[in-house]
Protein backbone atom coordinates (compact mmCIF):
# COMPACT_ATOMS: atom_id res chain seq x y z
CA UNK A 1 0.00 0.00 0.00
CA UNK A 2 1.64 3.73 -0.91
CA UNK A 3 0.34 6.25 1.29
CA UNK A 4 0.25 9.73 0.81
CA UNK A 5 0.32 12.11 3.82
CA UNK A 6 -0.14 16.29 3.71
CA UNK A 7 2.17 16.82 0.47
CA UNK A 8 3.31 20.11 -0.60
CA UNK A 9 4.00 21.25 -4.11
CA UNK A 10 5.43 24.52 -4.91
CA UNK A 11 6.58 25.56 -8.55
CA UNK A 12 8.07 29.13 -8.41
CA UNK A 13 5.73 30.50 -6.01
CA UNK A 14 2.44 28.55 -7.77
CA UNK A 15 1.48 26.03 -5.29
CA UNK A 16 0.61 23.06 -7.60
CA UNK A 17 -0.50 20.39 -4.88
CA UNK A 18 -1.87 21.53 -1.74
CA UNK A 19 -1.97 18.79 1.40
CA UNK A 20 -2.75 15.80 -0.65
CA UNK A 21 -3.95 12.74 1.17
CA UNK A 22 -4.33 9.26 -0.68
CA UNK A 23 -4.46 5.89 0.02
CA UNK A 24 -3.28 3.34 -2.58
CA UNK A 25 -4.29 -0.52 -2.47
CA UNK A 26 -2.25 -3.71 -3.58
CA UNK A 27 -4.69 -5.26 -6.34
CA UNK A 28 -6.36 -2.77 -6.70
CA UNK A 29 -6.23 -0.10 -9.95
CA UNK A 30 -6.30 3.50 -8.03
CA UNK A 31 -7.43 6.15 -10.24
CA UNK A 32 -6.45 9.75 -9.54
CA UNK A 33 -9.55 11.71 -11.64
CA UNK A 34 -9.51 15.55 -12.27
CA UNK A 35 -9.30 18.21 -14.74
CA UNK A 36 -6.37 19.48 -17.20
CA UNK A 37 -4.06 21.70 -15.23
CA UNK A 38 -5.38 19.84 -11.90
CA UNK A 39 -1.85 17.95 -10.56
CA UNK A 40 -2.17 14.48 -11.53
CA UNK A 41 0.76 14.00 -13.68
CA UNK A 42 2.71 15.96 -10.98
CA UNK A 43 1.20 14.18 -8.31
CA UNK A 44 2.24 11.14 -10.09
CA UNK A 45 6.19 11.98 -10.75
CA UNK A 46 6.28 13.03 -6.69
CA UNK A 47 5.24 9.63 -5.79
CA UNK A 48 8.51 8.28 -7.78
CA UNK A 49 10.27 11.24 -6.68
CA UNK A 50 10.89 13.08 -9.52
CA UNK A 51 9.19 16.05 -8.36
CA UNK A 52 11.24 16.71 -5.13
CA UNK A 53 8.46 17.44 -2.53
CA UNK A 54 8.41 20.56 0.00
CA UNK A 55 6.77 18.90 2.64
CA UNK A 56 4.74 15.92 3.73
CA UNK A 57 5.02 12.24 3.31
CA UNK A 58 4.96 9.27 1.00
CA UNK A 59 5.24 5.37 2.37
CA UNK A 60 5.68 2.35 -0.04
CA UNK A 61 4.45 -0.18 2.14
CA UNK A 62 5.52 1.53 5.55
CA UNK A 63 9.21 2.70 3.92
CA UNK A 64 9.26 6.49 3.84
CA UNK A 65 10.61 7.45 0.55
CA UNK A 66 10.84 11.05 0.98
CA UNK A 67 13.14 10.48 3.85
CA UNK A 68 15.28 8.23 1.67
CA UNK A 69 18.84 8.87 0.17
CA UNK A 70 19.45 7.77 -3.48
CA UNK A 71 20.98 4.53 -3.08
CA UNK A 72 17.62 2.93 -1.27
CA UNK A 73 15.50 5.00 -3.18
CA UNK A 74 16.79 3.09 -6.36
CA UNK A 75 15.90 -0.47 -4.93
CA UNK A 76 12.28 0.97 -4.41
CA UNK A 77 12.71 1.69 -7.94
CA UNK A 78 13.42 -1.26 -9.00
CA UNK A 79 10.03 -2.54 -7.63
CA UNK A 80 8.28 0.45 -9.68
CA UNK A 81 6.98 0.67 -13.51
CA UNK A 82 6.02 4.03 -14.85
CA UNK A 83 3.85 5.02 -18.01
CA UNK A 84 4.51 8.55 -18.65
CA UNK A 85 1.93 10.21 -20.43
CA UNK A 86 3.72 10.07 -23.83
CA UNK A 87 4.73 6.84 -23.34
CA UNK A 88 8.71 8.10 -23.26
CA UNK A 89 9.99 5.25 -25.48
CA UNK A 90 13.90 5.47 -26.20
CA UNK A 91 13.59 6.70 -29.61
CA UNK A 92 17.19 5.19 -30.65
CA UNK A 93 16.59 1.80 -29.67
CA UNK A 94 13.94 -0.62 -30.85
CA UNK A 95 10.87 -1.99 -29.10
CA UNK A 96 13.02 -4.74 -28.11
CA UNK A 97 15.71 -3.16 -26.65
CA UNK A 98 13.54 -0.26 -24.99
CA UNK A 99 11.81 -3.51 -23.10
CA UNK A 100 15.51 -5.52 -22.12
CA UNK A 101 16.59 -1.65 -21.03
CA UNK A 102 15.46 -2.43 -17.49
CA UNK A 103 16.43 -6.39 -17.48
CA UNK A 104 20.08 -4.72 -18.47
CA UNK A 105 19.90 -2.45 -15.44
CA UNK A 106 18.51 -4.81 -12.74
CA UNK A 107 19.20 -8.44 -13.64
CA UNK A 108 21.82 -10.44 -14.31
CA UNK A 109 19.68 -12.35 -16.47
CA UNK A 110 21.65 -13.72 -19.69
CA UNK A 111 20.80 -12.63 -23.44
CA UNK A 112 18.60 -15.59 -23.81
CA UNK A 113 16.90 -14.89 -20.53
CA UNK A 114 16.35 -11.14 -21.03
CA UNK A 115 15.32 -11.55 -24.58
CA UNK A 116 12.64 -14.10 -23.46
CA UNK A 117 11.28 -12.03 -20.59
CA UNK A 118 11.00 -9.36 -23.45
CA UNK A 119 9.16 -11.41 -26.01
CA UNK A 120 6.68 -12.35 -22.90
CA UNK A 121 6.05 -8.88 -21.89
CA UNK A 122 5.31 -7.91 -25.19
CA UNK A 123 2.77 -10.63 -25.89
CA UNK A 124 1.28 -10.03 -22.79
CA UNK A 125 0.19 -6.53 -24.24
CA UNK A 126 -0.37 -8.57 -27.71
CA UNK A 127 2.41 -6.53 -29.51
CA UNK A 128 4.40 -9.16 -31.64
CA UNK A 129 6.27 -8.83 -34.69
CA UNK A 130 7.61 -5.57 -34.09
CA UNK A 131 10.24 -6.12 -32.00
CA UNK A 132 13.14 -4.83 -34.22
CA UNK A 133 11.04 -1.48 -35.10
CA UNK A 134 11.46 1.35 -33.85
CA UNK A 135 9.37 3.36 -31.86
CA UNK A 136 8.25 6.37 -34.05
CA UNK A 137 7.39 3.32 -37.11
CA UNK A 138 4.55 2.31 -34.47
CA UNK A 139 1.02 3.76 -34.10
CA UNK A 140 0.57 6.00 -31.50
CA UNK A 141 -1.44 2.89 -28.91
CA UNK A 142 0.67 0.37 -30.07
CA UNK A 143 3.61 2.79 -28.30
CA UNK A 144 1.43 3.02 -25.23
CA UNK A 145 1.39 -1.08 -25.15
CA UNK A 146 5.25 -0.91 -26.13
CA UNK A 147 5.69 1.01 -22.66
CA UNK A 148 3.31 -1.12 -20.73
CA UNK A 149 5.64 -3.83 -21.70
CA UNK A 150 8.93 -1.90 -20.59
CA UNK A 151 6.96 -0.91 -17.72
CA UNK A 152 6.31 -4.50 -15.97
CA UNK A 153 9.47 -5.62 -17.40
CA UNK A 154 10.56 -6.28 -14.17
CA UNK A 155 7.46 -7.59 -12.34
CA UNK A 156 6.84 -4.37 -10.17
CA UNK A 157 5.07 -4.13 -7.24
CA UNK A 158 4.04 -0.61 -7.84
CA UNK A 159 2.61 0.38 -11.07
CA UNK A 160 2.21 4.02 -12.51
CA UNK A 161 0.45 5.27 -15.24
CA UNK A 162 -0.25 9.01 -16.54
CA UNK A 163 -3.07 8.88 -18.49
CA UNK A 164 -2.61 5.45 -20.21
CA UNK A 165 -5.49 5.88 -23.12
CA UNK A 166 -5.62 9.57 -23.60
CA UNK A 167 -5.44 10.03 -27.63
CA UNK A 168 -6.84 6.35 -28.04
CA UNK A 169 -9.98 5.50 -29.97
CA UNK A 170 -12.44 4.36 -27.64
CA UNK A 171 -11.85 0.64 -28.49
CA UNK A 172 -7.74 0.44 -27.95
CA UNK A 173 -8.62 2.62 -24.94
CA UNK A 174 -10.37 -0.15 -23.72
CA UNK A 175 -7.90 -2.76 -24.62
CA UNK A 176 -5.36 -0.93 -22.64
CA UNK A 177 -7.59 -0.64 -19.61
CA UNK A 178 -8.68 -4.10 -19.69
CA UNK A 179 -4.80 -5.00 -19.82
CA UNK A 180 -3.78 -2.48 -16.79
CA UNK A 181 -6.80 -4.28 -14.53
CA UNK A 182 -5.66 -8.11 -15.41
CA UNK A 183 -2.17 -7.25 -14.45
CA UNK A 184 -2.70 -5.76 -11.62
CA UNK A 185 -5.17 -8.24 -10.36
CA UNK A 186 -2.60 -10.85 -11.69
CA UNK A 187 0.21 -10.18 -10.03
CA UNK A 188 -1.25 -7.89 -6.66
CA UNK A 189 -0.05 -4.76 -7.94
CA UNK A 190 -0.42 -1.12 -6.42
CA UNK A 191 -1.62 0.75 -9.61
CA UNK A 192 -2.29 4.09 -9.94
CA UNK A 193 -3.90 5.30 -13.06
CA UNK A 194 -4.34 9.29 -13.71
CA UNK A 195 -7.10 10.44 -16.26
CA UNK A 196 -9.98 12.04 -17.06
CA UNK A 197 -11.60 9.60 -19.37
CA UNK A 198 -14.97 8.68 -17.62
CA UNK A 199 -15.31 5.48 -18.94
CA UNK A 200 -12.10 3.81 -17.74
CA UNK A 201 -13.24 4.95 -14.63
CA UNK A 202 -16.34 3.16 -14.53
CA UNK A 203 -14.90 0.25 -15.92
CA UNK A 204 -12.17 -0.26 -14.03
CA UNK A 205 -11.70 2.03 -11.23
CA UNK A 206 -11.46 -0.02 -8.07
CA UNK A 207 -10.92 3.49 -5.94
CA UNK A 208 -10.83 6.85 -7.35
CA UNK A 209 -9.45 9.66 -5.41
CA UNK A 210 -10.51 13.56 -7.06
CA UNK A 211 -7.96 15.87 -7.45
CA UNK A 212 -9.14 19.90 -7.03
CA UNK A 213 -7.24 22.80 -7.77
CA UNK A 214 -4.09 20.80 -6.29
CA UNK A 215 -6.51 19.11 -3.40
CA UNK A 216 -7.29 15.89 -3.01
CA UNK A 217 -10.88 16.91 -3.05
CA UNK A 218 -13.13 14.02 -2.44
CA UNK A 219 -12.06 10.00 -2.54
CA UNK A 220 -14.40 6.85 -2.62
CA UNK A 221 -15.47 3.98 -4.62
CA UNK A 222 -16.46 4.38 -8.40
CA UNK A 223 -20.17 3.46 -7.22
CA UNK A 224 -20.14 6.25 -4.88
CA UNK A 225 -18.78 8.67 -7.89
CA UNK A 226 -21.75 9.38 -9.57
CA UNK A 227 -24.45 10.15 -6.02
CA UNK A 228 -21.44 12.08 -4.17
CA UNK A 229 -23.52 15.39 -3.97
CA UNK A 230 -19.93 17.14 -3.88
CA UNK A 231 -20.47 19.84 -6.26
CA UNK A 232 -17.04 20.13 -7.82
CA UNK A 233 -16.69 16.25 -8.56
CA UNK A 234 -20.36 16.53 -10.09
CA UNK A 235 -19.13 19.98 -12.05
CA UNK A 236 -16.05 17.47 -13.31
CA UNK A 237 -18.02 14.63 -13.88
CA UNK A 238 -21.58 15.61 -15.94
CA UNK A 239 -19.45 17.64 -18.05
CA UNK A 240 -20.16 15.54 -20.93
CA UNK A 241 -23.26 14.99 -22.51
CA UNK A 242 -23.27 11.47 -22.46
CA UNK A 243 -22.39 11.62 -18.34
CA UNK A 244 -25.60 14.34 -17.89
CA UNK A 245 -27.64 11.47 -19.34
CA UNK A 246 -26.23 8.70 -16.75
CA UNK A 247 -26.77 11.13 -14.52
CA UNK A 248 -28.81 9.58 -11.28
CA UNK A 249 -31.78 12.03 -10.98
CA UNK A 250 -32.54 12.93 -7.25
CA UNK A 251 -35.79 10.19 -7.48
CA UNK A 252 -33.70 7.17 -7.49
CA UNK A 253 -31.90 8.11 -3.67
CA UNK B 1 22.79 36.66 -11.72
CA UNK B 2 21.59 34.59 -14.13
CA UNK B 3 25.47 33.96 -15.69
CA UNK B 4 26.21 32.55 -12.16
CA UNK B 5 23.27 30.20 -12.13
CA UNK B 6 24.03 28.71 -14.80
CA UNK B 7 27.51 28.06 -14.12
CA UNK B 8 26.83 26.48 -10.48
CA UNK B 9 24.69 24.41 -12.20
CA UNK B 10 27.28 23.63 -14.84
CA UNK B 11 29.22 22.78 -12.29
CA UNK B 12 26.62 20.39 -10.35
CA UNK B 13 25.83 19.06 -13.63
CA UNK B 14 29.63 18.23 -14.48
CA UNK B 15 29.78 16.13 -11.30
CA UNK B 16 27.12 14.55 -11.33
CA UNK B 17 27.76 13.47 -15.41
CA UNK B 18 31.29 11.99 -13.88
CA UNK B 19 29.66 10.20 -11.38
CA UNK B 20 30.21 6.22 -10.94
CA UNK B 21 28.44 4.10 -14.09
CA UNK B 22 26.00 1.71 -12.88
CA UNK B 23 27.02 -0.95 -15.22
CA UNK B 24 30.57 -1.03 -17.10
CA UNK B 25 29.45 -3.00 -20.12
CA UNK B 26 26.34 -0.52 -20.86
CA UNK B 27 28.92 2.20 -20.56
CA UNK B 28 31.10 0.89 -23.26
CA UNK B 29 28.15 0.30 -25.05
CA UNK B 30 27.02 3.68 -25.06
CA UNK B 31 30.80 4.81 -25.81
CA UNK B 32 31.67 2.88 -28.96
CA UNK B 33 27.70 4.01 -29.94
CA UNK B 34 29.16 7.54 -29.45
CA UNK B 35 32.30 7.29 -31.19
CA UNK B 36 30.37 6.06 -33.97
CA UNK B 37 28.09 8.88 -33.82
CA UNK B 38 29.84 12.05 -33.01
CA UNK B 39 33.55 11.13 -34.61
CA UNK B 40 33.16 8.88 -37.32
CA UNK B 41 29.86 10.23 -38.58
CA UNK B 42 31.91 13.49 -38.53
CA UNK B 43 35.01 12.41 -40.95
CA UNK B 44 33.52 13.24 -43.86
CA UNK B 45 32.31 16.93 -43.16
CA UNK B 46 36.25 17.60 -41.46
CA UNK B 47 37.95 16.32 -44.58
CA UNK B 48 35.53 18.35 -46.78
CA UNK B 49 36.07 21.60 -44.97
CA UNK B 50 39.96 21.31 -45.01
CA UNK B 51 40.59 19.76 -48.12
CA UNK B 52 38.80 23.29 -49.44
CA UNK B 53 40.58 25.47 -46.85
CA UNK B 54 43.90 23.91 -47.54
CA UNK B 55 43.51 24.51 -51.24
CA UNK B 56 42.16 27.97 -50.68
CA UNK B 57 44.82 29.13 -48.27
CA UNK B 58 47.50 28.07 -50.48
CA UNK B 59 46.26 30.21 -53.33
CA UNK B 60 45.39 32.94 -51.31
CA UNK B 61 49.32 32.68 -50.04
CA UNK B 62 50.52 32.56 -53.88
CA UNK B 63 48.19 35.43 -54.75
CA UNK B 64 49.92 37.56 -51.87
CA UNK B 65 53.58 36.54 -52.15
CA UNK B 66 54.65 38.28 -55.13
CA UNK B 67 58.30 39.26 -54.20
CA UNK B 68 60.97 37.65 -56.41
CA UNK B 69 62.89 37.53 -53.09
CA UNK B 70 60.61 35.34 -51.30
CA UNK B 71 61.04 31.83 -52.24
CA UNK B 72 58.09 30.02 -53.55
CA UNK B 73 58.24 27.06 -50.98
CA UNK B 74 57.14 30.03 -48.32
CA UNK B 75 53.70 29.44 -50.12
CA UNK B 76 52.98 25.52 -48.74
CA UNK B 77 55.18 25.89 -45.39
CA UNK B 78 52.73 29.10 -44.60
CA UNK B 79 49.55 26.42 -45.55
CA UNK B 80 50.78 23.72 -43.00
CA UNK B 81 51.77 25.98 -40.53
CA UNK B 82 48.30 27.27 -40.56
CA UNK B 83 46.92 24.30 -40.58
CA UNK B 84 49.09 23.12 -37.77
CA UNK B 85 48.65 25.80 -35.64
CA UNK B 86 45.16 26.85 -36.46
CA UNK B 87 42.99 25.50 -38.80
CA UNK B 88 43.11 21.97 -38.39
CA UNK B 89 41.98 22.31 -33.89
CA UNK B 90 40.38 25.71 -33.53
CA UNK B 91 38.24 26.03 -36.96
CA UNK B 92 37.78 22.61 -37.25
CA UNK B 93 36.43 22.47 -33.50
CA UNK B 94 34.27 25.24 -34.60
CA UNK B 95 32.45 23.52 -37.58
CA UNK B 96 32.28 20.39 -34.78
CA UNK B 97 30.21 22.37 -32.46
CA UNK B 98 28.00 23.40 -35.09
CA UNK B 99 27.87 20.08 -36.10
CA UNK B 100 28.23 18.12 -32.96
CA UNK B 101 26.94 20.70 -30.71
CA UNK B 102 23.41 21.10 -31.95
CA UNK B 103 22.84 17.70 -32.46
CA UNK B 104 23.90 16.83 -28.60
CA UNK B 105 21.54 19.67 -27.33
CA UNK B 106 18.52 18.63 -29.35
CA UNK B 107 18.78 14.73 -28.64
CA UNK B 108 19.06 15.41 -25.11
CA UNK B 109 16.71 18.18 -24.89
CA UNK B 110 13.68 15.83 -26.91
CA UNK B 111 14.74 13.28 -24.32
CA UNK B 112 14.37 15.41 -21.65
CA UNK B 113 10.66 16.96 -22.82
CA UNK B 114 9.40 13.25 -24.17
CA UNK B 115 10.00 12.72 -20.22
CA UNK B 116 12.53 9.53 -21.63
CA UNK B 117 14.95 11.35 -19.22
CA UNK B 118 12.55 10.78 -16.50
CA UNK B 119 12.10 6.89 -17.76
CA UNK B 120 15.48 6.54 -17.58
CA UNK B 121 15.63 8.06 -13.83
CA UNK B 122 13.03 5.79 -12.62
CA UNK B 123 14.87 2.93 -13.66
CA UNK B 124 17.54 3.73 -11.36
CA UNK B 125 19.73 5.27 -13.73
CA UNK B 126 21.24 8.43 -13.44
CA UNK B 127 20.96 9.77 -16.45
CA UNK B 128 23.01 13.09 -16.42
CA UNK B 129 25.95 10.01 -16.09
CA UNK B 130 24.53 7.37 -18.36
CA UNK B 131 23.87 9.96 -21.14
CA UNK B 132 26.28 12.67 -20.60
CA UNK B 133 29.66 10.98 -19.62
CA UNK B 134 29.97 8.44 -22.93
CA UNK B 135 29.73 11.16 -25.16
CA UNK B 136 32.46 13.64 -23.42
CA UNK B 137 34.57 10.95 -23.18
CA UNK B 138 34.37 9.09 -26.54
CA UNK B 139 34.51 12.38 -28.23
CA UNK B 140 37.55 13.58 -26.37
CA UNK B 141 38.58 10.16 -27.55
CA UNK B 142 37.91 11.00 -31.04
CA UNK B 143 38.88 14.37 -31.90
CA UNK B 144 42.21 13.84 -32.27
CA UNK B 145 41.99 11.90 -35.03
CA UNK B 146 39.71 14.52 -36.45
CA UNK B 147 42.42 17.01 -36.59
CA UNK B 148 44.64 14.84 -37.89
CA UNK B 149 42.80 13.72 -40.60
CA UNK B 150 42.48 17.63 -41.20
CA UNK B 151 46.23 18.76 -41.06
CA UNK B 152 46.73 15.50 -43.65
CA UNK B 153 44.09 16.57 -46.11
CA UNK B 154 44.00 20.33 -45.66
CA UNK B 155 47.71 20.16 -46.81
CA UNK B 156 46.71 17.83 -49.29
CA UNK B 157 44.37 20.33 -50.43
CA UNK B 158 47.13 23.04 -51.25
CA UNK B 159 48.83 20.09 -53.28
CA UNK B 160 46.21 19.57 -55.19
CA UNK B 161 45.63 23.33 -56.24
CA UNK B 162 49.63 23.17 -57.13
CA UNK B 163 48.72 20.24 -59.18
CA UNK B 164 45.89 21.71 -60.82
CA UNK B 165 45.25 25.86 -60.33
CA UNK B 166 49.45 25.90 -60.41
CA UNK B 167 50.05 28.43 -58.55
CA UNK B 168 52.96 26.85 -57.24
CA UNK B 169 55.20 24.09 -58.79
CA UNK B 170 54.65 20.83 -57.15
CA UNK B 171 58.27 20.21 -56.32
CA UNK B 172 57.80 23.41 -54.48
CA UNK B 173 55.33 22.43 -52.49
CA UNK B 174 56.96 19.29 -51.28
CA UNK B 175 59.66 21.31 -50.33
CA UNK B 176 58.06 23.79 -48.27
CA UNK B 177 56.02 21.33 -46.40
CA UNK B 178 59.50 19.97 -45.16
CA UNK B 179 60.87 22.79 -44.06
CA UNK B 180 61.24 23.98 -40.08
CA UNK B 181 59.13 21.18 -39.43
CA UNK B 182 57.77 21.79 -35.35
CA UNK B 183 56.34 18.54 -34.59
CA UNK B 184 55.04 20.50 -31.35
CA UNK B 185 52.61 22.54 -33.23
CA UNK B 186 50.55 18.93 -33.80
CA UNK B 187 51.00 18.47 -29.79
CA UNK B 188 49.85 21.45 -29.16
CA UNK B 189 46.65 21.39 -31.95
CA UNK B 190 45.62 18.21 -30.41
CA UNK B 191 45.80 19.61 -26.44
CA UNK B 192 43.33 22.53 -27.76
CA UNK B 193 40.65 19.89 -29.34
CA UNK B 194 41.00 18.29 -26.38
CA UNK B 195 39.82 20.99 -24.49
CA UNK B 196 37.62 22.00 -27.66
CA UNK B 197 35.80 18.49 -27.64
CA UNK B 198 34.90 18.79 -23.50
CA UNK B 199 33.78 21.91 -24.19
CA UNK B 200 31.19 21.52 -26.85
CA UNK B 201 29.69 18.05 -25.91
CA UNK B 202 29.89 19.55 -22.14
CA UNK B 203 27.88 22.31 -22.68
CA UNK B 204 25.57 21.57 -25.24
CA UNK B 205 24.73 18.61 -23.55
CA UNK B 206 23.96 20.80 -20.31
CA UNK B 207 21.73 22.95 -22.62
CA UNK B 208 20.06 19.85 -23.67
CA UNK B 209 19.51 18.15 -20.13
CA UNK B 210 17.93 21.27 -18.77
CA UNK B 211 15.31 22.50 -21.61
CA UNK B 212 11.46 22.85 -20.03
CA UNK B 213 8.62 22.97 -22.17
CA UNK B 214 7.91 21.73 -25.55
CA UNK B 215 9.66 21.40 -29.51
CA UNK B 216 10.35 25.25 -29.45
CA UNK B 217 12.62 25.26 -26.13
CA UNK B 218 14.57 22.04 -28.03
CA UNK B 219 15.68 24.30 -30.94
CA UNK B 220 16.54 27.29 -29.04
CA UNK B 221 18.92 25.48 -26.46
CA UNK B 222 20.66 23.69 -29.85
CA UNK B 223 21.45 27.06 -30.88
CA UNK B 224 22.20 28.32 -27.70
CA UNK B 225 24.62 25.37 -27.09
CA UNK B 226 26.33 26.08 -30.77
CA UNK B 227 26.37 29.91 -29.42
CA UNK B 228 27.92 29.43 -26.13
CA UNK B 229 30.69 26.44 -27.32
CA UNK B 230 32.07 28.60 -30.20
CA UNK B 231 32.34 32.03 -27.84
CA UNK B 232 34.15 29.41 -25.17
CA UNK B 233 36.54 27.44 -27.88
CA UNK B 234 37.64 31.17 -28.76
CA UNK B 235 38.53 32.04 -25.62
CA UNK B 236 39.75 28.72 -24.62
CA UNK B 237 41.96 29.38 -27.72
CA UNK B 238 43.59 33.11 -26.35
CA UNK B 239 43.86 31.54 -23.21
CA UNK B 240 45.55 27.98 -24.53
CA UNK B 241 47.34 29.76 -26.87
CA UNK B 242 49.05 32.09 -24.57
CA UNK B 243 49.75 29.07 -21.93
CA UNK B 244 51.42 26.97 -24.86
CA UNK B 245 52.96 29.02 -26.75
CA UNK B 246 54.57 31.59 -24.78
N1 LIG C 1 8.12 21.27 -13.98
C1 LIG C 1 7.17 22.19 -13.76
N2 LIG C 1 7.51 23.47 -13.50
C2 LIG C 1 6.58 24.42 -13.27
N3 LIG C 1 5.26 24.19 -13.27
C3 LIG C 1 4.84 22.94 -13.52
C4 LIG C 1 5.77 21.87 -13.78
N4 LIG C 1 5.08 20.74 -13.99
C5 LIG C 1 3.78 21.08 -13.87
N5 LIG C 1 3.61 22.39 -13.58
C6 LIG C 1 2.34 23.09 -13.38
O1 LIG C 1 1.55 22.32 -12.51
C7 LIG C 1 0.18 22.37 -12.88
C8 LIG C 1 -0.39 20.97 -12.90
O2 LIG C 1 0.19 20.26 -13.97
P1 LIG C 1 -0.05 18.71 -14.21
O3 LIG C 1 0.83 18.34 -15.34
O4 LIG C 1 0.10 17.98 -12.96
O5 LIG C 1 -1.55 18.69 -14.67
P2 LIG C 1 -2.42 17.40 -14.99
O6 LIG C 1 -3.47 17.32 -13.96
O7 LIG C 1 -1.55 16.23 -15.17
O8 LIG C 1 -3.06 17.84 -16.36
P3 LIG C 1 -3.31 16.96 -17.69
O9 LIG C 1 -4.56 16.23 -17.46
O10 LIG C 1 -3.46 18.00 -18.74
O11 LIG C 1 -2.13 16.09 -17.89
C9 LIG C 1 0.12 23.08 -14.19
O12 LIG C 1 -0.38 24.38 -13.94
C10 LIG C 1 1.55 23.16 -14.66
O13 LIG C 1 1.78 24.38 -15.31
MG1 LIG D 1 -0.93 15.07 -16.76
Amino acid sequence: MIVVEGVNKTFNEAQILKNVEAKFHPGKVNMVIGKSGSGKTVLLKSLVGLHKIDSGSITFDGRDFTKMRTKEKIAIRKEVGMLFQGGALFDSSTIEENVIYPLDMFTNFTKAEKLKRANFCLERVNLTGVNKQFPSELSGGMQKRAAIARAIALNPKYLFCDEPNSGLDPQTAIVIDKLIQEITKEYGITTVVNTHDMNSVLAGADSVVFIFEGHSWWHGSRTDLLDSGNPELDDFLFSSELMRRIRPTKQHK
Amino acid sequence: MKTMFHIGRYFVFMFQVFSKPEKHKIWFRQFFREVQSLGLSSTGIIILVSLFIGAAITIQMAYNITSPLVPDYVISLTTRDTMLLEFSSTIISLVLAGKVGSNIASEIGTMRVSEQIDALEIMGINPASFLVSPKILAFMFFIPFLVIISMFVGIAGGWLSAVFVGVISPQDYITGIQLYFIPYYVTYSIIKSLFYAFLIVSISSYQGYYVSGGALEVGRASTRAVVYSIVLILTFDLILTQLLLS
